[in-house]
Order: structure tokens, then sequence, then C-alpha cells
């Protein structure tokens, strides 16, 4: 039987699921291997070194940069404080000093004798690594962080944008293809993460952030809500560290879709417990895509379904661009030899039994296959 | 050296490209070519992995024998029975060699050392320098945020300030750079004064990996990018590749060093311009980047505009060209909301295709724009030398230049040549061409071409070790000869007569300004005409200078546009579509 293969996303109950949790710089773990962790522990943490100020001294001073050093009262190493006098001319005769004051906290870098300059680092800045997701810790890396290991229902958007965040999984609105209006967020709902059907509107958005909602999980996004809700338009799809306030994910792209049936059951079973989620997106080399993780640790683990796998007759897919975007359907022929298109070009096809009982031939490119 | 084949591949970001040339009767030609998903991520994170694949492929389709047992590299030399007499690769993937560039003047030291990084096929990630704007310390964080592959440091002339320079140096000591890939020390190259090569070496020696090379700008009036450009291409194979996975492996088995991709392409293009004598822009439109490169009077030049594309980029062409520019070449009404839903849609699946019409006139539309944006960037950068000064005479006082103008002259232009998937595999050859000519604006006369499976990098590697093989293989398999544009520079009224043209076939015909006319020319042929410009425009011999010239055919023929220079489209949304549909008619560029 003729198949193929055809990327996917992973979107499955019962799947073991591993988070990295590393430091940006070597730091320490607080926990070992074998321990619990809920999603808000620090699992480690380091100190960033602080920003750099120049001070122009030999300048001030009105000395030679190579003799700068002489007329320093601190060392390179020397820790100095805001207000510190650092340098003092020699003055005449002891007369007509003067001195160069320190305008900021920080350890002495370096004394350059060759522009006269210092450079200190400033306080370091504290950073704390949180677990992210309730499990256990199945491997310490000694001094850069650790690996949390769970069982959870997993769904892996399509894009987002946002960071990393969690709180309780309930719905705003009864079926898929509901849009979420701002007239359905109300107060308790702070701190959860809203599942909203359909598309994500703009008003809605912005209701949900002033509630203190953590995150909106819809179908789809409009390009005009989402660069009215940032404030500017995305050009490369590189995500995550906006700082908005809340996490958005939509499952199937942008414009009026509604949430694919079988995600939407997959979450639903999933009401009121803690979900986890990102909307991180990276779409180049080592791809990333956002994610909302629900721990189950009642259940038994199974392998990880990307969505990418053997494509053949009967398999369910979804159509990824027009003229049947977001249509879903089953696979009812893969032609072998590449057909011509409307837009003239030949390429690798196959045909689809579409849920509204047309069939249509579609591209093998513009499909992704649905995890069972 | 009389080798009898080759096989080069191209290690890109998601596919390795390998291709099969061999010396037939009529010489040097490509045989096969295969491909493989590349593999320096995880969980492979062996980038000989997808090269083998990539090579198993060739095997299959030529019925050959290339690889030693265990894939353990490619059998060398050619038995007549199995193997190949040499084997090369260029590489991009792992998002290929990224550089900073430091210089003491922007405009000037700056500059070139920008230009030396952007020849050698790097992308530059930032430019440094005194006059930047930048704070000491916003510079120090930027080198250790950026963390790139390499630093490139320039400033100052040989014999000229030595402090500014040193400043530099300074800068980048106190940020500690770090290895992107690895944990080695960061190699950093100098090419700065002469005089301040000592201190340079005791400030960074300790800290970096310091190479010392001749200074690029010697004096203000010259540039010297070449050792620069060799010595980026060494630290690249000894330093970068070293550190990536699987390539410690794969540089034993090439027998010429690894290239960047783009460097190897530019390396090419710069052997095309000087063994034709001609002026070449070449252009690479990927997913996510587009290079230009150009040779203008012996000037190689290369840019990368690194969010212009047409999949990972494609939301970022629509952003900077804006709605009503990506609209100028759509021939139908759209719902704006309804294309930037579509536009973000194609970003986040990068991999989907157009099929129907509309999707393909869209995608073409916003390639267009692409094209425009990076051909604006390179002429931007592919300048002459700034704080040259200049004998100026007394008409120039009233002009506004100021040295560093562009070198590019499209009136100049003998070759343009068109690469990458949008361009490559346009359902008409037609389609190609008419992107080419609509972004890049060709004025007189100038032949164009695409590459044809984009070959150019594997091409250009091979040049190093085989240039006449290279130049055979780009000539007769790489190059798709798609033929000729005449296009006079100028203005007139809509309709007003501009172009007289007589063939040597006997046939003649008279084009309004406005217009666009095919002819049929196959490739190989050649035609003679007579052209006869209107007083008012010009093509390339003087405004109304009539021009004899021997048009070249190709895979579309010759294409006459009246359109003008500069190329307007009316705002008027129904005059828009009138003239579109007009133009497409006449070139026969979609299906009716």
């Amino acid at each position: 039987m003729a198949q193929a293969f055809t990327p996917g996303l992973t979107r499955a109950a019962g799947l073991k699921v591993i988070k990295t949790r590393r430091l940006p710089l070597l730091g320490e773990t607080l926990f070992k291997v074998g321990d619990k962790v809920s999603a808000t522990d620090i699992v480690a943490r380091t100190d960033l070194p602080g920003p750099v100020s120049v001070l122009k001294i030999s300048h001030r001073l009105g000395c030679q940069p190579g003799e700068l050093k002489d007329f320093m009262s601190v060392k390179e190493g020397d820790a100095i404080s805001n207000g510190q006098v650092i340098a003092e001319s020699k003055g005449f005769m002891g007369f007509f000093k003067s001195e160069f004051k320190s305008n900021t906290d920080g350890i002495i870098e370096s004394i350059s004798k060759v522009n006269g300059q210092v450079y200190v680092r400033g306080t370091p800045i504290p950073v704390e690594m949180e677990a992210y997701i309730d499990g256990k810790i199945i491997d310490v890396m000694k001094d850069e962080g650790v690996m949390v290991e769970t069982v959870a229902t997993m769904v892996q958007g399509i894009f987002g944008v946002g960071g990393e965040t969690g709180g309780k999984l309930i719905f705003g609105v009864d079926s898929p293809s509901d849009v979420l209006a701002p007239s359905d967020l109300k107060e308790d709902m702070k701190d959860c993460i809203v599942v909203a059907g359909a598309c994500l509107t703009q008003e809605t958005i912005m209701k949900a952030k002033s509630i203190g909602i953590k995150g909106l999980v819809g179908g789809a996004l409009h390009d005009k809500d989402l660069r009215s809700f940032l404030g500017y338009d995305i050009g490369v799809a590189i995500t995550g560290n906006e700082n908005i306030g809340i996490t958005l994910v939509a499952t199937e792209g942008f414009g009026e879709l509604k949430m694919d049936s079988n995600t939407w059951s997959l979450l639903k079973s999933c009401e009121g417990k803690r979900a986890s989620i990102n909307g991180a997106t990276q779409i180049r080399a080592g791809v990333l895509r956002p994610e909302i993780i629900i721990p189950t640790p009642e259940e038994k683990s199974k392998d990880s379904d990307s969505g990418a796998g053997s494509l053949e007759i009967g398999t369910k897919i979804v159509v990824i661009r027009n003229p049947y975007f977001g249509l879903t359907g089953t696979v009812s022929e893969l032609i072998v030899e590449p057909q011509r298109l409307e837009s003239e070009a030949k390429v690798r096809v196959l045909k689809v039994k579409l849920e509204n009982g047309d069939e249509a031939i579609v591209p093998r490119a513009n499909i992704e296959r649905l995890a069972s | 050296m009389n080798h009898k084949n080759f096989i080069a591949t191209d290690c890109g970001s998601t596919t390795t490209k390998a291709i099969y040339i061999e010396k037939k009767k009529d010489g040097y030609r490509l045989e096969k070519r295969g491909e493989a998903p590349t593999t320096v991520e995880a969980p492979f994170e062996d980038v000989t992995a997808g090269v083998v694949n990539s090579v198993e492929e060739l095997e299959e389709l030529s019925k050959k024998a290339f690889l030693l047992k265990d894939g353990k590299g490619v059998i060398r030399p050619n038995d007549g029975k199995k193997g190949v007499d040499a084997y090369v690769s260029t590489s991009s993937a792992g998002g290929g060699l990224q550089m900073l560039v430091a210089g003491v003047v922007k405009e000037m030291t700056a500059e070139s050392a920008n230009r030396a990084a952007l020849g050698a096929g790097s992308i530059v990630m930032d430019a440094l320098a005194i006059n930047d704007g930048r704070k000491t310390w916003e510079r120090i964080e930027l080198i250790r945020n950026l963390r790139p592959d390499m630093i490139l440091l320039s400033g100052g002339t040989d014999g000229g300030d030595v402090n500014h320079v040193v400043e530099m140096a300074e800068v980048i000591k106190e940020a500690k750079p770090t290895s992107r890939l690895g944990s080695a020390k960061l190699p950093v190259i100098y090419a700065g004064n002469i005089d301040a090569r000592n201190t340079v070496q005791e400030i960074l020696g300790e800290v970096c990996d310091l190479f010392i090379v001749d200074n690029l700008r010697p004096t203000l009036e010259s540039e010297n990018l070449g050792p620069a450009r060799e010595k980026i291409h060494e630290l690249f194979m000894e330093h970068v590749m070293q550190q990536a996975p699987g390539y410690p492996k794969l540089i034993s088995w090439t027998d010429a060093p690894i290239m960047p991709t783009p460097g190897a392409v530019g390396s090419l293009i710069e052997r095309i311009a000087e063994k034709e004598k001609i002026q070449v822009v070449g252009v690479d439109i990927g997913g996510a980047t587009t290079d230009i490169f150009s040779v203008f009077s012996d000037k190689f030049n290369r840019t990368v505009s690194a969010n212009l594309g047409m999949s990972y980029s494609i939301s970022q062409v629509m952003a900077e060209a804006g709605w009503k520019n990506v609209m100028r070449w759509v021939p139908f009404e759209m719902d704006e909301q309804d294309l930037r839903n579509r536009i973000k849609n194609k970003m986040i699946r990068p991999t989907t295709i157009p099929q129907t019409l509309e999707e393909l006139i869209i995608e073409q539309a916003l390639a267009r724009e692409a094209l425009s944006l990076s051909f604006e960037h390179h002429k931007s950068l592919a300048v002459g030398l700034k704080g040259v000064q200049q004998q100026r005479t007394i008409a120039d006082a009233f002009s506004q230049k100021s040295g560093g103008e562009s070198l590019i002259k499209m009136s100049d232009l003998d070759l343009l040549i068109g690469s990458g998937g949008v361009l490559s595999h346009a359902p008409r050859r037609v389609q190609s061409m008419s992107m080419l000519i609509d972004a890049f604006q060709p004025e007189g006369i100038t032949e164009l071409a695409v590459d044809s499976i984009f070959m150019m990098p594997h091409l250009g590697v091979l040049s190093t070790i085989n240039a006449d093989a290279a130049v055979e293989v780009f000539d007769k398999d790489c190059l798709v000869r798609l033929g000729t544009c005449v296009a006079p520079k100028g203005e007139a009224r809509k309709g007003e007569s501009i172009l007289k043209v007589e063939l040597a076939d006997g046939n003649s015909f008279e084009m309004g300004f406005g217009e666009i006319k095919l002819i049929d020319l196959g490739v190989g042929e050649k035609l003679e005409a007579k052209l006869s410009p209107a007083k008012k425009v010009d093509l390339g011999d003087g405004p109304g200078k009539e021009m004899s010239v021997s048009l070249t055919g190709g895979q579309v023929g010759v294409i006459f546009d009246t359109r003008g220079r500069p190329l307007t489209i009316s705002t008027n949304e129904e005059e828009r579509i009138r003239s579109l549909k007009t133009w497409h008619e006449s070139l026969n560029l979609y299906p009716e």
C-alpha cells in the first residue's frame, strides 16, 4: 500500500514529558534525583554578571592614561560603592587636589592604561529557574540545572506569544467553534488558563489581561488583532520573550478557524487540572512550537506521538493551505505520480475525503497528519 | 589537474544537496543530483549522516559506488569503476558563519570590515564603531549577548591614530566573548592600523584567539579585503566548523577547505565576471534570507538581507514593503486582512506550496517585493570608499554627492542571475524572468538567467580546485538562459511612441510608453536588431541614440519593456488591474 510521511504536532494524553531546566550561566541546583517538584518550585539559581559601567577617570583628573593606576585608591577586583572616592589627583603641595567619586556600585574589573578608563561590573542579577511542570527530578546537571519528568496530556499549538506560565485549566465557551467574548470572562478566572474555542479577538485578550488570566488557548488569531495587541508586526516567527502579561496559544493558525475537535476533547478531559503553558514559537531549523502540558501522573506513559508518521489510506489529516485551509478529512488515495495543480506546479498530491463529504486533491506539502 | 569526475555537497540548514559531475565527450557535465535532510541537529548531531544519505541517492541514480563501507567517506580516486577524483563541500548548516565586525569610523573602517565579512560569506550580526552612537557598556553587552562565531576588528589607516582601535580592542576584552559552539576561545581577526598590532596583541592575546592580517583599509583611498577574507575562510574551517557536530569528520573527507555556502556562490560569480569580462548581479532568495552578489568594474560585493525570504521571513516582507506595495503586483482585488492572515499562515507553516493560481500570484508579488527591498539594501552598501578626498569642480558644489556612491549601474549590467525556489521552480520560466525584471528593473540591454537546481554553491567550491570544470558546468547545466530584456530608461506619456525595433528577420514594430512585449528567440539563438529610442529615453548610449545590437535568446525569449525606468504602476486600483492584466497577457505569464 502506498504511504508517505508528513509532519504534525504532538497532541495526545499519557505522554512522558521531560523538561530540561538549564541556567543561562553556571549556578547551583536545589533538588536531587528522585525528588518530587511542583511547577512553581525553584529548582536552580544563579547570579548573572551585572552591567558594565565605564568611568572616564584620567580624563576627569587630567592625568595620562599610563599614570592612572598611581591615582587610584582601589585596585582591580575591589568592591566599590556609589559615592565612594576611588581616585584622587596629587594636587600641588598637597593643595588643589581633585577626586573622583564612583557613581555606581560594583567591582573594579579593569583599569586601562591605554585610554584611562575604569570598567566597573555592577551588582549581580539573581536568576531563579522554576520547575515549570509538576513532576519528578530524573537528572541533575551539576551547577547547570535539572531534568523534570512527568506523564501528561500535551498539546502543541501552531503559534503563540508570551513565555512560560501556568494555572488551572478552565473553559470559557461550550464548543470548539464558539468565539470567546469579553463578556464571557469573569473575575474568578484570574490566574487560570482559559480555553477559548475558535478565534481569540483583541477585545477578549485585553479583557483577559486586565482580569489577570494567565493564558488563553484558542483555535486561531487574526493578524490585525495580534498586531494591535502587541503594538508591532511579527515579521519572523521567533516569539516567547514578549513582556505582555499573558500567554496566547493558537492551535490552528490565523483567520476564522475553529479549534480541531480532537484537540478540544483532549483539553476538555483535563478541565480543572493545572496546566503549564508556553507561547514560545521558533520557526527555524530546530523548530519550537507553543505547548500546553497538563500533568496526569496517575496515567501510564506511552511514547510521544509527534503527529509525524506514515500517511496511509484512512489517515486523518487537516489541510493547512487554501483553498481547503482548516478542513479535516481522511486520505482516500495516495497518488504516486506528480500531478499538475491549478497553479501549474507539478507536485506530489493525495486525494482526501473531507468531513463535509466532498473529495479534494491536495498537495502533500499542504497537509498535516492528525494524531490518532 | 585532469579530474575525471567529482562529487560536491552543500550542507544547508534543512537539506543536504549532492551533485555528481563527470567529464564526457562534450566536457564536464552534471550527471546526477541527490538530496537528504541535513543532520546537524538532534537526534543525529552529525552532518556526515546527511552527506552519506545524499550521496547514496547519487549512487542509486548513477548505479555507481561512491561511498566507503560503513559510510566512512567518499572513495577516491576514481578507478574507472567506483569512486571520484575529488570531493568538495560547502556549508550553511547551523546558521552559517555568524560574525561581528568592529571598526573605528562607521562609514569607513567599520564599513570596509563589513564588506570583508559579507564577501567571505558570513552573516554580519552587527557592526561596532566608535561613532555608532552606543555607549561603551552597550557595546560590551552586545558582544556578550550576540555570541558570534568570530570577530573582525579593523580601524585606522596604517601610520594613523592608534587610540581608537585600541579602545575597541579593550571593549572586546571586557566582553570576554565566548564561542557560540563549544568552549574554545573566540577567534578575533585584527586587520587594522599596523602600528597598533603590538598593543592589540597585548590586550586581546590572552582572552581571545587573535590572528593578525594586513590592514583592510591601509589608506583612506584603498581597500585591501583579500587577506581578511582569506583568514575568515581559514578560521571558519579550523575553528567554527571544528566545533559543529560531525564537521571534523567531514573536513577529513574533503579535498578542499569547506566554504560557507554564500562564500562559494560569491566566488563563482566573481570568476564568471572575470572570465567573461562582464558586469553581473546574482540573487539567491531563500526561505529566511536573500543574498545579493554583484561585480561591477571588477569590484565584488555581497549583501545579506537577513529577514527577507519567502517562507520563514515572508511576514517581514509584508511588514517592510507594506500592503500597497505588495498589491501593486496583484491583478485582482483582495481584502487586506485576508491577505495578511494568509501570509502569517505561510510563516508558521513554511513548507506549504500555492495550490491555486491566486495563491501563486500572491507569492510571486511578495517575491518581487523581497527582491526589490534586498536589491535596494545591496545598492546602499555596494558603494565606493567613503572618506576619500575628491577633486571637485564648481558643478559638484551644487550636487549633494559626498563620496561613497553606489557601484551598481543598471545600464552597465550584462547578466542578472536568479536563484532560489520561487525563481528556480516557478511553473513558467517567463514568471521568473518577469519577477527579476520587475524587482531589479534592468536598464538598456540585459541578459537574464536562473540557476536550474541551486548548484552555484557546489560549483563555487569546485572552482577552488578546478575552475574550468566549474565554469563549464555552470554554463551548460547550471544556468538556464531565460533571454534578454530591452528596457529604455526614462519616462513619457502613456502610449507615446518611445522605441522603434527593426529585426534582422524582417520584422519591425514600434512600442508606446507603458507596454511590454515578448518575442520568441530560443536558447543559443542570436538576432541582430536596430533599436531607435525616442529623444527622451536612453538605451545606454545616451538619450535618443540609436543602437545596433545582437540580442540573445533563451527559454523565454526577448522582452521589450517600455514601462519606463523607474517603473511606476498606477495607484488607481482599476487602472492598476487593467495594466497588470494587459502585461500578463502580453507575456503569457499565467494560465487563462
